[in-house]
């Protein structure tokens, strides 16, 4: 049987990578709360935000664990799988990845011990400063991974040159330049045109998904009247943090819809399943059909998608009808990971901006029905997340490294003499050029059964230890006081009184085995 | 000095600095299933608990700066070791997961599956590095264009099982001498004071035919001496490191006797490095296949931003390292945060 190296691999590649981004926006979310939690604690004094650290810091240790073993797959893979793709690129997007080892997860790993193990070892302060490093380690993380992904996008800041061998220039056997990128411009590689709205639009979803997950159990919590003055104090706090971050997110979205149109149009007219140049309607619903070129069942508003991209309802958005048809994403893909995605993102700004109301006016957390649906919605925003990374990156394809596109002098697209946008083809990378060579499809075969097996049990723990935890709830802090003399933690002890009025945990308080 | 050699020399450094850290702690993998009981078994995982993940780090900053500074030679190492890879990426996902789920349920049988797992994990994991450092040193068959042009059983010669055992033998006197500094005193502490004397004789034993197997079946590795004689100094560090070991044993320096296993581990990685030169993947077909540290190379433009990064980087994650494990430097006491 002959397997598909190509298709195999996508797919290894892909599966990867989602099951690894169920956790990073998480910890990159819940970092913040974190750090806004001890800080608040350092502040007032107050236990319950001890008490409220120290729960949620285990929900966090466990997803991050995660996220590391999930994570190193990922370093691994372009050489394994993408061996023609990482020659090709390795001088400009191997650097960036190089750069989130050293700066990003060194500082998380290291102070992520402090953070978990150090409560009774450091001082409340150290403490502090611990997890404000490992947030800002998460988002230096996501800082240099956005960055190698958005220079496959839009690569800038390097040049395509012939590879130099012994000195001498370096021809493959059939006797083709062996070619590949190399810096030019390191700072132009990392503020590619891409960069800053991928990034804030990257961050912006993860602050959501953490503050949806701190929602979500908050509300089971209430629904089922534990831990209530916990509860409705973490609701109320990652209420906040949605409501703006949901709201923010439309107008990074939009951002980003602006530079998709301005440098991969191919990829927007895919999103909206745009076939013809001219003005172009905001599709609500539909599927697009490649073959017929029409979107079936599609329900949009009349040039609003003109007026969103260059503010005129009559000015014309590039179809794909301009767009070679070899380079067409695949387009239902990316039709529908995009709608969905910004269906869920409306969804969002919807009941938040309901629930921030009701609770102005104080009728919040009776609203059982509302608390039902947070306590689900956080299964929205890991879908949110994930259709996100699929809307970009399945709209980047057939490109693994996505070339420029030619322009007149006035910086509009350039035109062929057939009428359709000419790539500058030797500038990219084709997807199903970029696979390894020495790699056959069998081997690729037996290591997604393998990535699938242990994933799946992974997933199965992850949520088995998560409920177990949840079930368990906050331990007050006096119970931690109990046991190192002399600690910062003393200070809660005095307060053990009006602590035990203030959550309900007593009961169940016992320390883990 | 050309940034190529100092890329070549750094690499080394974060080579050896993996080696030396997550040695000790896949090495109390490897000796985790003497531990007897719960308690005891549970001092062991957190007698690692807090730095193994900063130690694991090592490896993948490891693989960023090959990827950035010798990107053909990344591409090359990493597709032509495929299936080892990925069984290599299987064993320290399962690791992971082992140190991190085994105390969260208490029944019994949940914890000794996992604690399986830690010692199958780390025991593939220590085999699969030694496997690979031995391929590199006889090399690996590569065409024209620097393509591993053999298959997975090509790479389970008897030369690098060889030094996949030295491997398991090493980090395990590495990781006994590393749990007596950080076991509390008593019943166990004592017990692991005679592992640190057994590991410490089959390492020897395998350290000494490793040697004599590699004068014989790795005729290259010798030249570089020859041309580079101050590389005899290593030597006599490496050996004088071992015999260091028992001696402080039994003078009951521990500390000192860690140290030395550091030394070990360092000057072996120092000596491959050496051999090696100036190759990062030798041809075993033909030596003009061979990926050297020039042919292999990303631009000297992104060598000398990576330099850049890595002189900004290395001193910040230096002082974090320190601040860990100086955090965590007193013997194990389970508490309600351990694992």
């Amino acid at each position: 049987m002959d397997l598909d190296v190509v298709l195999l691999s996508r797919i290894q590649f892909a599966s990867t990578i989602a099951f690894h981004y169920l956790f990073p926006p998480l910890t990159i979310g819940m970092g913040v709360v974190l750090v806004w939690l001890e800080g608040r604690y350092l502040w007032t004094k107050e236990p319950i935000y001890e008490t409220a650290a120290k729960f949620w810091t285990q929900l966090f240790a466990v997803t991050f664990a995660m996220g590391v073993a999930t994570g190193i797959v990922m370093e691994f893979q372009f050489g394994t799988n993408w061996a023609v793709y990482s020659r090709f690129v390795g001088d400009v997007f191997g650097s960036a990845l190089a750069a989130e080892g050293i700066f990003a997860f060194f500082l998380e790993s290291g102070f992520l011990a402090v953070l978990v193990f150090g409560w009774d070892k450091v001082s409340a302060r150290f403490h502090f400063f611990s997890t404000l490093m490992v947030s800002l380690g998460s988002i230096f993380s996501a800082v240099w991974i956005v960055v190698a992904n958005s220079w496959q996008q839009t690569p800038a800041g390097h040049h395509i040159v012939q590879m130099m061998r012994d000195g001498r220039p370096w021809y493959d056997a059939s006797g083709n330049p062996i070619m590949r990128a190399e810096v030019v411009d390191f700072w132009a590689v990392v503020f590619n045109p891409s960069t800053v709205d991928r990034l804030t639009h990257t961050l912006i979803g993860a602050f959501i998904m953490g503050a949806f997950f701190i929602m979500s159990i908050s509300a089971y919590y209430l629904l089922k009247h534990r831990h209530e003055e916990f509860a409705r104090r973490s609701f109320t706090g990652a209420l906040i943090f949605a409501t703006i971050f949901s709201l923010a997110q439309l107008f990074s979205g939009h951002s980003n819809a602006k530079m998709v149109a301005e440098h991969q149009p191919a990829k927007l007219a895919a999103f909206e399943g745009h076939f013809k140049t001219g003005p172009a309607n905001l599709s609500i619903t539909g599927i697009p059909d490649a073959a017929a070129r029409v979107t079936h069942g599609e329900l949009a508003i009349p040039g609003m998608l003109s007026l969103l991209v260059h503010g005129d309802p009559q000015a014309p958005v590039i179809g794909l009808d301009k767009i070679p048809e070899k380079y067409w994403p695949p387009l239902v893909m990316s039709f529908l990971s995009y709608h969905v995605m910004v269906g869920i993102g409306m969804f969002f700004i919807a009941v938040t901006l309901l629930a921030s109301f009701l609770r102005w006016r104080k009728t919040l957390f009776q609203q059982r029905w509302l608390m039902w649906i947070f306590v689900f919605a956080v299964l929205l925003a890991v879908a949110g997340n994930q259709l996100g990374w699929a809307a970009a990156e399945v709209g980047r394809q057939p490109w693994v490294v996505h070339p420029r596109i030619e322009r007149a002098d006035n910086g509009a697209f350039a035109e062929d003499s057939s009428g359709m946008l000419a790539y500058r083809t030797d500038e990219g990378l084709l997807t199903h050029r970029a696979v390894s060579e020495a790699v056959v499809g069998g081997q690729v075969l037996s290591s997604i059964i393998m990535f699938g097996a242990i994933y799946l049990l992974l997933l199965a723990i992850w949520v088995m230890v998560l409920n177990h935890k949840i079930h368990h709830g906050p331990v007050p802090v006096m119970i931690a006081a109990a046991t190192p003399p002399g600690s910062l933690l003393d200070a809660a002890a005095g307060r053990i009184e009006h602590e035990q009025s203030m959550t309900e945990a007593k009961d169940d308080s016992r320390p883990e085995p | 000095m050309d940034l190529h050699i100092i890329w070549f020399i750094l690499l080394g450094i974060l080579l050896a600095g993996y080696a030396v850290l997550d040695g000790f702690d896949l090495g109390v993998g490897i000796l985790h299933p003497l531990a007897r009981g719960d308690n005891d078994r549970r001092i062991f995982i957190n007698a690692i608990g807090p730095i193994w993940d900063g130690n694991e780090v090592w490896l993948v900053v490891f693989g960023g700066a090959l990827f950035a500074a010798f990107p053909e030679a990344y591409a090359t190492i990493f597709s032509g070791f495929y299936i080892a890879f990925m069984l290599l990426l299987f064993a320290l996902i399962f690791r992971a997961a082992s140190i991190e789920f085994r105390s969260k349920i208490s029944s019994p049988g949940w914890r000794r599956a996992w604690d399986s797992g830690f010692f199958v994990s780390s025991l593939l994991a220590t085999l699969l590095f030694g496997v690979a450092v031995g391929n590199g040193m006889i090399g690996i068959p590569l065409n024209a264009r620097g393509v591993f042009i053999g298959t997975f059983f090509d790479l389970l010669g008897p030369y690098p099982i060889m030094v996949g055992l030295l491997s398991v033998a090493m980090f395990a006197m590495h990781g006994s001498l590393y749990l007596y500094l950080k076991v509390p005193h008593g019943e166990l502490h004592e017990r692991i004071g005679r592992w640190m004397w057994h590991t410490w004789g089959i390492f020897l034993v395998l350290y000494i035919l490793t040697t004599m197997y590699t004068l014989v079946a790795v005729p290259g590795a010798v030249p570089n001496f020859n041309r580079a004689p101050w590389a005899g100094l290593i030597v006599v560090v490496n050996v004088l490191a071992i015999a260091n070991i028992p001696r402080a044993v039994f003078n009951d320096k521990p500390g000192q006797a860690f140290v030395s296993s550091c030394l070990t581990i360092m000057a072996l990685v120092a000596l491959f490095s050496i051999a090696l030169w100036p190759n990062l993947v030798t041809a075993r077909n033909d030596p003009a296949h061979s990926l050297t540290i020039y042919r292999a190379a990303s631009s000297p433009k992104t060598l000398e931003i990576m330099f850049l990064i890595a002189l900004i980087g290395m001193p910040l994650v230096l002082a974090y390292t320190t601040v860990v494990y100086w955090t965590f430097r007193r013997r194990v006491e389970l508490g309600p945060h351990s694992y």
